[in-house]
């Protein structure tokens, strides 16, 4: 007899079940029964939020290359297990061809996105010459704790684009899956509690994006949002509800699989420039400056 | 410490230098347009409520005449110059502004109220050069961007603050031409005079009109200017409450947004710090501009070590700030901007009383007319007081103390502002330190309200997003794409 994996969702770097006890079918594309995954709540999402916030520091302090090391182990984990994902693709109705390409795009993008780590920064930062007596720069930094509902239409390389870059650059993120195809995501988990990424670092739900978003929108302890394409309705609730705490808000109505869809602009889209002012000492007779 | 007791002879300047019309009109596509429904508002000096001028009051159609003017220079004549052909025009509207700076400085001070020598050697200086300083990107995007497609955006709304009225206005016009943009500019209701007076420099500047329009008004005004479907692109410098609105307003458009808002800046003094050097800056964070500043240093955070005796300084430095007639040079801290936000800063006063801090103000003589604040400050703040996380905007200080760098560092994160911070400390190394852990845009070592058109600026959270100045600032009026 087969043993059926329980999907569960992944908060804080465990697969807790959802707190509100619920579940809902996820179908093939025949319409069949194929497994059961978390119907996470608002609850849910705040220990979510809760976790991501205790992750940050831990995460942005991390050196950038070793950053860029653990990004390209999540790669090595999603390569050794790239049946798996294939086939799970198969399963929510992909074919072949399609699940093969995805999951290949998916991998090729952690690698690509792996190498961006420690080098965004000399990108986006600046050395300014001000007229007074002082060594100015700019510097980008995570915008913090970013809300994610990731790619409706994709089930794992809309989450992988999304996501991502936002690690990248620093921050931590509570992303809400794909509803329709969630068990990638929930399997993506598994491999970033295998890949040295933190606790809390990524932290995954599924379930009803209407149902959660506004929790997660509206959450003071939230700094960003990044919304796929989701119906216009709840995306505009999302959005007026972002304005609270003034979240920046990024709508990424795009085809993940093309390739201008990645690149240093996903990266940026969630940093801050932080511009430091540190006097410079004019020592003996000698004039200096940068 | 006995108190010193100044006693200067005034130095005024003079105004014969300025020379203002009896009413001004709306400035669209090059010429002064009467506003379409005749109405206009008085404008008057703050330091002693003297009237000075009558100000056209912008209503839908205005803002529409306008908006189709900056339309139709961008598609006709804007967007078709070279780079460099644009940067002439800056160039010279800076040298314009140069040549003009007195008569600028002055007015800036009769109808705002600040003191002359800060509108003479801050405003105005920084206003010049950040024309300067745009002017020279303009034939270079494509080298500030390299590998990328960039585009200027369009029409640009742009809506500037009271506290640096022309300053504002460079921070926003420089960019927004230098990229290629047109612009439609309403100004603050209370300070409109020195952007009519730049409008007369465009002229003068033979800039092609419509290319810059100035629409005067009260904030409907601005609320239908940034609501108007033709505008591509909107920057907003002013209160976080308006910032909220104008974001809700752009869901659903493509208008591209910046936004500029208040502060609750954390300015943070360590035991080793060269104290009478800390002391000054303290005072330019908090009393520069009488507190008008979004990212004044407005609370103090000092280390237990050395509390008493910077407060004991601090105090005896106030006894030597000379408030009063912003025209005369020695004045330090001059008329608060309007009578509203005076009542605003006097509430706040009130309440820090009742919430139980202490209250220290020195004896200082105010003018009889127009509106003025003592240098406030408080001691025994506690970190939950109205007076430690609102934004007061005016010469008013909340002190706390802190025992180690955690706390500190806790304490000043804890607002949902993320404008700007002050660090003081001997140890360069301890500036980085701290330096990188405040959620802050701009964060000064052992300075403070420092400003150049090089740096850019803009605040985390609550205190707006995007950057203006610099490289960095060229981005808000760009699309770029890969």
């Amino acid at each position: 007899m087969e043993i059926l994996k329980t999907y569960k969702l992944y908060i804080g770097g465990q697969f807790p079940r959802t707190e509100s006890g619920r579940s809902y079918q996820i179908q093939s594309a025949a319409g069949q029964a194929i497994a059961n995954a978390c119907l996470g709540s608002k609850k849910d999402i705040r220990n979510a939020v809760q976790a991501a916030r205790k992750a940050q520091t831990g995460w942005v302090n991390k050196s950038a290359f070793n950053r860029s090391q653990i990004i390209y182990r999540i790669a090595e984990m999603l390569e050794s297990r790239k049946v798996q994902f294939i086939d799970e693709l198969m399963l929510m109705g992909q074919t072949e061809q399609s699940a093969v390409e995805e999951v290949q795009l998916s991998i090729d993008r952690l690698v690509y996105y792996a190498g961006w780590a420690d080098k965004y920064q000399a990108l986006s930062s600046s050395v300014n010459p001000v007229s007074s007596s002082h060594f100015n720069f700019s510097v980008p930094e995570p915008m913090g704790v970013v809300g994610v509902v990731a790619c409706q239409k994709t089930a794992l390389l809309g989450l992988i684009s999304q996501t991502i870059p936002l690690l990248v650059g620093g921050n931590t993120v509570v992303v809400i899956a794909n509803t329709l195809k969630a068990l990638s995501a929930i399997s993506f988990a598994e491999v970033l509690a295998t890949s040295d990424v933190p606790g809390g670092v990524v932290n995954i739900l599924t379930g009803d994006v209407a149902e959660m978003l506004p929790t997660l929108a509206g959450h003071m302890d939230v700094n960003a949002l990044s919304l796929s394409t989701i119906p216009e309705d709840l995306s505009r609730s999302a959005q007026e509800a972002a304005i609270d705490n003034l979240k920046r808000c990024q709508l990424y109505h795009l085809d993940f699989s093309a390739p201008q869809n990645q690149g240093l602009q996903f990266i940026t889209d969630f940093l801050e420039i932080k511009t430091t002012w540190h006097p410079i000492e004019q020592v003996a007779s000698g004039i200096g400056g940068y | 410490m006995s108190s010193t007791n100044w006693n200067l002879e005034p130095s005024l300047e003079s105004t014969a230098v300025v020379q203002l019309q009896e009413q001004y009109d709306l400035y669209i596509d090059g010429k002064w347009q009467a506003p379409q429904e005749k109405k206009y508002f008085a404008t008057s000096n703050p330091a002693d409520e003297s009237h000075l001028s009558n100000i056209a009051w912008a209503t839908e159609a205005d803002v529409a005449i306008a908006v189709k003017a900056a339309r139709n220079a961008y598609e006709n004549v804007w967007s078709k110059l070279s780079g460099a052909e644009r940067g002439k025009y800056l160039f010279r509207i800076a040298r314009l502004m140069q040549e003009k700076s007195r008569e600028l400085a002055v007015l800036e001070t009769l109808d705002g109220g600040k003191p002359i020598k800060e509108s003479r050697d801050i405003d105005l200086p920084l206003a010049c050069n950040h024309f300067f300083y745009y002017a020279g990107w303009a034939d270079k995007l494509s080298a500030a961007f390299p590998g990328k497609r960039i585009e200027s955006l369009g029409v640009a709304a742009q809506i500037t603050p009271w506290n640096f009225p022309l300053l504002m206005l460079a921070w926003k016009i420089a960019p927004a031409l230098a990229c290629g943009n047109t612009v439609v500019l309403k100004p603050a209701e209370t300070t409109s005079l020195t952007a009519l007076k730049f409008a007369e420099i465009c002229q003068e500047a033979d800039l092609p009109a419509g290319v810059v329009n100035i629409v005067t008004g009260h904030g409907d005004t601005g609320a239908l200017l940034v609501s108007h479907p033709d505008i591509d692109k909107i920057a907003f410098t002013g209160s976080t409450a308006v910032g909220k609105q104008i974001q809700k307003a752009c869901i659903g458009t493509n208008k591209k947004l910046t936004l500029e808002l208040g502060g609750k800046s954390a300015n943070i003094i360590l035991e080793d710090a060269p104290i009478d050097q800390a002391v000054e800056g303290v005072v330019n964070a908090i009393f520069f501009n009488q507190g008008h500043v979004c990212c004044a240093g407005s609370r103090l955070f000092v280390q237990e070590s050395i509390a008493a005796r910077v407060i004991e300084k601090l105090k005896f430095r106030l006894q030597s700030i000379y408030v009063g007639n912003p025209l005369d040079k020695n004045t330090d801290i001059g008329a608060i901007n309007s009578k509203k936000q005076l009542e605003t800063i006097e509430r706040y006063i009130q309440l820090g009383q009742e919430e139980g801090a202490e209250i220290y103000q020195p004896a200082c003589k105010l003018p009889s007319k127009g509106y003025y604040c003592p240098p406030t400050l408080f001691t025994d703040v506690a970190q939950s007081a109205r007076i430690a996380q609102e934004e007061i905007f005016g010469p008013v200080l909340a002190i706390q103390t802190f025992r180690t760098i955690d706390e500190v560092l806790q304490k000043a994160n804890n607002s949902p502002y993320g404008l700007a911070a002050g660090v003081w400390t001997d140890k360069g190394a301890r500036i980085f330190g701290l330096s990188s852990q405040l959620q802050a845009g701009v964060v000064w070592a052992n300075t403070y309200n420092k400003f150049d058109p090089a740096s850019p600026f803009g605040g985390y959270k609550e205190s707006g997003f995007g950057r203006e100045g610099g490289l960095h600032g060229l981005s808000a009026y760009l699309k770029i794409t890969q």
